[in-house]
C-alpha cells in the first residue's frame, strides 16, 4: 500500500478521487451557497444564510408536524433518501470574489447548483460562471431585474424583480378602486436618484400604459443625502396628485414625513417601495406620526393568520438563531426549497437534469411559505407567479392589510387628513 | 402656481438659508481670525446633535433647553481641538493644517459609527417641532429658530468682534500675529477664543437642526458643503457676508428645486459661485 512508486501512488489517489466522488453520488447532494458572511452587510448575510440551513436541516432530518414537503421524511426521497450538504462561501460582496468562489465550489467542492446572492451585482458575475460551466443557479432575493434578462440557460429566480415589485402598486389601486366610488387617478412618484430609485420610477412609468385609468402626474428625482426637501413637497403640493409613490431611504423618509407634516400635505395615500417607510427608525422618530404609511413587503409574521406554516417556520428560525425572521431570510428558504423540489423531481444528481427540472417548476401556495400564488419559472427563468403584501403602520404596528383576501387588519384609506 | 404659492417658496427658501448661514457662520469665523480652514466643521454639527438627541433619549430634556450646555460644551470641545491638534500644525505647512482637519474629520465619522452604529437617530416632537401659520402661509419653527439663532449670533459676533477690547484683541491676532504678540496679545489665546466661539456657534445650529433632523455619521456631510459655499460667496471670514450668503443660497436652491428639477437644485448654487469667485474672487462682502 505505501508505494514509493510514483504511478502507484498516482493510482491509489485516483482512486481516493474516485472513491470520494462516488461517495458524493451516492447519498448527499452537494450546494454552494454565495452569501456575504463579512464587509458591510455581513449581518444580512449571515441571517439570510441562516434561513437556508435550516430549510436544509428540515429537509435532512424528520420534521412530522411541519406541514411543508420533505418535512416529514429524511432526506430526498427519490435519490433515495440522499441528505443535502450545503458548502457556504463568503463573496464579501464583491462581484470578482463572486465569482472566484463560484468556480471553486464547482469545480473542487463539486456542487451541483448553486444558490445565491444576495448582492445583484454578485448574483451576475457568479451566475455567469455557473451558465459557463453547466451548473444551475438559484436567487431567492438578488432583485435587479436585468439578472433574469440575460437570456441565460441555467439562471432561475423565485424573488420577484424589481421591475415587477412596482406593478403591485397599480395592482393595488386598482383593486381599491373596484372597492370604493371614492376612484384614485393621479400619482406622484417621488424618488432617491441612484440606481435603485431610478430604475423604480422607469418601473412605474413603463407600466403606465397597460394601468392607463392612472394618470403620472409628476416624477421627482432628488440627490441621495439632500439636506432638505421643501421644494419637492411644494411641487407636489401645487400637483396634487391622489397618491405619491416613494422610493427613498431612512434620513429621507423621515425628511420627507416631517416636511408632510409640516406642508399639511396630505394625499390619499403614501406608498413605499423597501422598509424606510415602516423601519423602526421611522416609527422611532415620527411616533404617531408614522401611522398610515403603507410599504410594499415580501413578507410578513401576519401571513400566519392564514397559513399556520409560516408561523411554524418562523418559531423555528427564532428558536434556532435568536431573532425574528423577515422578508430576505423567508425568500432565501423558499428558494432553497425550490431547488430541492427540482433535485427531488431530477431523482438525480446530474445539473443538466436538476436544470431541466427546474424549468419544469409547478409549486402551489401552499407549498410556500410566502403571499405568492406559486411558483413557476417563465422563459427567463423568473417566477412569474409572485405577489407582494402591502404592510401599514397601525397604531405603531405594521400590519399587513394587502392582499385583501390575506389581510391581517383592515386598510385605513384614505389617510386621515393632517396625517 | 398661485401667488401664495410663490411667497410660500420664497419664505420656505429664506428660512432654509438662514438655516445654513447659521452654520456657516462658525466656520467663518475660525477661518477670519485663523486662515483656517475647519474641515471637520460638519462632524463638529453632527457631534452638537448627537449631544442634543442623546439627553432627550436620557433624561427627556428637549433640544432647546440643553441648547446652552450643548453650546458650553462645544465651545470646550473647540478650545480642545484648538490646544490639542490646530496648534501642533500650526509651524507647518498649509497642507498640515488642511490634511489636520481633514483627518479629524475622517476620525469623528468613524468614531460615531464606532459608538452609535450607522442607525438613524431623531428627537420626537421636539419644541420646535411644529408650524407656525401665518394666513395661507406656513412657517415651519426650525426655520423660524434658525431665523433669531442666525441673526443673534451674527449680531452678537460683530458686538463681539467690533465693541469689545477682546475683540480688539482677536481682530489684531488675525491681522498681525507678531505685532500683536509684541504689543502684549496673547495670540495664542485669541486663536483658541475663535475655535471655541465658532464651535459653539455651530453647537447651537446643531441643537436647533436636532428638533427636525435625524442624526446619523454622515448627517454633517449634508449641510457642511452648502456652508463652504456660504463662506466662500459672503467672502472668507465675512460674518455678514456668511448670513447674506447662507439666505442667497437657501432661496436659490428652492425656487430650483421647484421650477427646473429638484436633482439640479445645487447647480444654480455652485453657478452663482463660480460666477462671483470670476467677478469678484474675495466674495460678496470679503476684504482681500
Amino acid at each position: 500500500m505505501y508505494t514509493r512508486n510514483p504511478v502507484g501512488r498516482f493510482i491509489v489517489l485516483f482512486c481516493l478521487v474516485f472513491w470520494l466522488g462516488l461517495a458524493h453520488s451516492a447519498d448527499e447532494v452537494r450546494i454552494g451557497a454565495l452569501y456575504p458572511l463579512s464587509g458591510q452587510v455581513a449581518k444580512s448575510g449571515e441571517d439570510t444564510v441562516n434561513a437556508i440551513r435550516l430549510a436544509v436541516e428540515i429537509i435532512n432530518n424528520k420534521y412530522p408536524d411541519l406541514g411543508i414537503p420533505f418535512a416529514a421524511t429524511e432526506g430526498l426521497p427519490a435519490l433515495g433518501n440522499a441528505k443535502i450538504v450545503l458548502i457556504v462561501a463568503d463573496h464579501q460582496g464583491s462581484p470578482e470574489t463572486g465569482a472566484a468562489e463560484a468556480e471553486r465550489l464547482i469545480v473542487q467542492q463539486k456542487a451541483v447548483a448553486l444558490i445565491g446572492a444576495f448582492h445583484s451585482s454578485v448574483a451576475a458575475t457568479s451566475s455567469q460562471v455557473a451558465e459557463r460551466m453547466g451548473v444551475p443557479y438559484i436567487s431567492g432575493e438578488s432583485e435587479a431585474t436585468t439578472l433574469t434578462e440575460r437570456g441565460f440557460k441555467w439562471f432561475f429566480r423565485t424573488t420577484p424583480s424589481s421591475r415587477t415589485q412596482a406593478r403591485d402598486f397599480f395592482t393595488f389601486l386598482r383593486e381599491l378602486n373596484k372597492r370604493s366610488k371614492d376612484q384614485i387617478k393621479t400619482i406622484a412618484v417621488v424618488h432617491e436618484n441612484t440606481l435603485w430609485g431610478q430604475e423604480f420610477a422607469k418601473s412605474v412609468e413603463g407600466y403606465m400604459p397597460e394601468f392607463s385609468d392612472f394618470k403620472l402626474i409628476a416624477d421627482i428625482s432628488y440627490q441621495q443625502g439632500t439636506a432638505d426637501v421643501t421644494s419637492e413637497v411644494l411641487r407636489l403640493i401645487a400637483a396634487k396628485p391622489d397618491v405619491v409613490f416613494h422610493a427613498s431611504y431612512d434620513a429621507e423618509a423621515i425628511l420627507f414625513a416631517r416636511t408632510y407634516k409640516q406642508y399639511k400635505f396630505s394625499p390619499r395615500g403614501v406608498m413605499a417601495i423597501g422598509a424606510a417607510f415602516g423601519s423602526s427608525a421611522f416609527r422611532e422618530a415620527l411616533g404617531p406620526d408614522a401611522n398610515f404609511y403603507l410599504v410594499r413587503e415580501h413578507w410578513s409574521r401576519d401571513l400566519a393568520s392564514k397559513n399556520p406554516v409560516v408561523a411554524q417556520v418562523a418559531k423555528l428560525y427564532r428558536d434556532r438563531y435568536g431573532k425574528d425572521m423577515d422578508g430576505t431570510p423567508a425568500r432565501a428558504f423558499v428558494a432553497m426549497m425550490t431547488l430541492a423540489d427540482a433535485i427531488n423531481r431530477a431523482g438525480s444528481t446530474d445539473p443538466k437534469k436538476i436544470r431541466d427540472a427546474l424549468a419544469a417548476t409547478n409549486l402551489a401556495p401552499d407549498k410556500l411559505i410566502m403571499p405568492w400564488t406559486g411558483i413557476r419559472f417563465d422563459q427567463t427563468g423568473q417566477n412569474d407567479l409572485t405577489r407582494g403584501i402591502f404592510v401599514q403602520t397601525l397604531d405603531g404596528a405594521p400590519r399587513m392589510v394587502w392582499p385583501f383576501d390575506q389581510a391581517a387588519a383592515k386598510l385605513v384609506w384614505p389617510r386621515p387628513a393632517g396625517r | 402656481m398661485s401667488g401664495d404659492l410663490l411667497v410660500q417658496l420664497f419664505l420656505s427658501g429664506i428660512g432654509m438659508g438662514f438655516i445654513f448661514a447659521l452654520i456657516a457662520i462658525g466656520l467663518t469665523l475660525i477661518y477670519g481670525v485663523m486662515n483656517v480652514v475647519n474641515f471637520a466643521h460638519g462632524e463638529f454639527l453632527m457631534l452638537s446633535m448627537y449631544a442634543s438627541y442623546l439627553a432627550f433619549a436620557t433624561w427627556g430634556a428637549d433640544p432647546v433647553v440643553t441648547l446652552p450646555f450643548v453650546a458650553v460644551m462645544m465651545f470646550v470641545f473647540g478650545l480642545l481641538v484648538y490646544y490639542l491638534l490646530v496648534r501642533r500644525v500650526m509651524q507647518g505647512s498649509m497642507n498640515s493644517q488642511i490634511f489636520a482637519t481633514f483627518g479629524l474629520m475622517v476620525f469623528m465619522q468613524a468614531a460615531a459609527q464606532f459608538i452609535m452604529g450607522a442607525d438613524y437617530f431623531a428627537v420626537r416632537s421636539g419644541l420646535l417641532s411644529g408650524v407656525l401659520e401665518v394666513g395661507p402661509f406656513t412657517l415651519p419653527a426650525p426655520q423660524l429658530a434658525a431665523v433669531v439663532g442666525a441673526s443673534t449670533a451674527t449680531g452678537a459676533l460683530y458686538w463681539l468682534v467690533f465693541r469689545t477690547a477682546t475683540g480688539r484683541s482677536l481682530r489684531a491676532a488675525s491681522q498681525d500675529r507678531q505685532a500683536a504678540s509684541t504689543l502684549g496679545i496673547n495670540v495664542d489665546r485669541m486663536y483658541a477664543l475663535a475655535w471655541g466661539i465658532g464651535a459653539a456657534c455651530v453647537g447651537i445650529a446643531g441643537s436647533l437642526l436636532s428638533n427636525f433632523y435625524p442624526v446619523f455619521p454622515r448627517v454633517g456631510a449634508m449641510f457642511v458643503l452648502i456652508a463652504y459655499v456660504a463662506v466662500a460667496l459672503g467672502g472668507f471670514g465675512s460674518i455678514h457676508g456668511a448670513l447674506v450668503a447662507g439666505v442667497i443660497i437657501g432661496l436659490l436652491k428652492v425656487l430650483a428645486g421647484f421650477f427646473i428639477s429638484s436633482q439640479l437644485k445645487f447647480v444654480p448654487v455652485y453657478l452663482l459661485y463660480l460666477i462671483v469667485v470670476l467677478v469678484r474672487p474675495r466674495g460678496l462682502f470679503g476684504r482681500l
